[in-house]
């Protein structure tokens, strides 16, 4: 994994295909997600996000159908553009069932076109405590400090 | 609260997307002021990677640089750094929140159909118990 990824996994006691249906029914998404949405559900269908509350209209497209277990789309382009993987970022639910309860992994990932040309250094980026998950509070918490010490 | 709106900086997230970047920008906030070369020393690959990835980060205005001498001193920009990492919480919390959602809607759901179909049965259960 070489992008910027936010990655959650969470444990649900349902069904997967009652959270596939969750996750890609407009009428559920409504519901954890925007306000309204719509969503042509097949490979490169196209859907939108409205978060009226903050007068923004997300259009996305779906990358990835593989009912249950893999549901993708691309979003966050520039306005007026179409989703590429350079331009946007890749959001992915994976899912797996285990005796009634649903595994649901959540990946979004990146404008991280791999520019490293220093492969050989593998093991270097495999440490965790360089990895994206504990950056992220570390550089919070720098952050807060530096915006007390400037004050 | 979830929104992709001005809050949410693709350039601040391609700067910190890769790792070599993510570490550059650590040793500066914990060693302050570097060069490329000082930098170069520390991370094991190479100062012409280092200068490249030190101009990511310069465009998306986490990083500063100035002359002195013949050195480029490098140094990290605390307020930008500061609304980067505000962003980056959010975009993780943002999904936290969505997924505890979607998991009490499944959740929910499921329950009501367990109970239709406890209903379902008991209903069942009960027309066969009536019929002699």
């Amino acid at each position: 994994m070489t992008a910027a990824t936010i990655e959650r996994e969470i444990k649900i006691e349902a069904p997967i295909e009652v959270v596939w249906e969750v996750l890609t029914n407009p009428a559920h998404i409504v519901n954890w997600s925007a306000e309204e949405a719509t969503l042509d559900l097949r490979p490169g269908g196209a859907g939108s996000l409205n978060f009226t509350e903050h007068d923004h209209v997300s259009p996305l497209r779906v990358e990835t159908l593989d009912p249950p277990n893999v549901f993708s789309y691309r979003w966050s382009q520039p306005d007026g553009e179409e989703p590429t993987e350079e331009n946007s970022m890749l959001v992915e639910f994976i899912l797996s069932e285990d005796q009634g309860v649903t595994t649901l992994r959540l990946i979004e990932s990146g404008f991280a076109k791999n520019d490293w040309s220093e492969e050989k250094n593998r093991e270097y980026y495999d440490d965790h405590s360089n990895g994206w998950d504990h950056f992220v509070p570390r550089l919070a918490s720098y952050a807060a400090s530096a915006h007390v010490s400037a004050q | 609260m979830s929104a992709r709106s001005r809050s949410f900086d693709e350039e601040v997230w391609l700067a910190v997307a890769d790792p070599s970047r993510r570490s550059l920008l650590e040793l500066l906030i914990n060693g302050g002021e570097a060069t490329a070369s000082g930098l170069a020393s520390e991370v094991p690959f190479s100062r012409q990677a280092v200068a490249k990835h030190l101009a990511v980060l310069e465009r998306a205005n986490l990083v500063s640089s100035r002359r002195q001498g013949r050195e480029v001193l490098f140094s990290v920009r605390a307020p930008e750094v500061d609304s980067a990492a505000q962003m980056l919480v959010n975009v993780g919390r943002a999904w936290d929140t969505r997924l505890q959602s979607i998991k009490r809607i499944a959740e929910e759901l499921h329950q009501a159909t367990i109970v239709t179909e406890l209903r379902g049965d008991a209903n069942e259960t009960e027309t066969t118990s009536s019929t002699p």
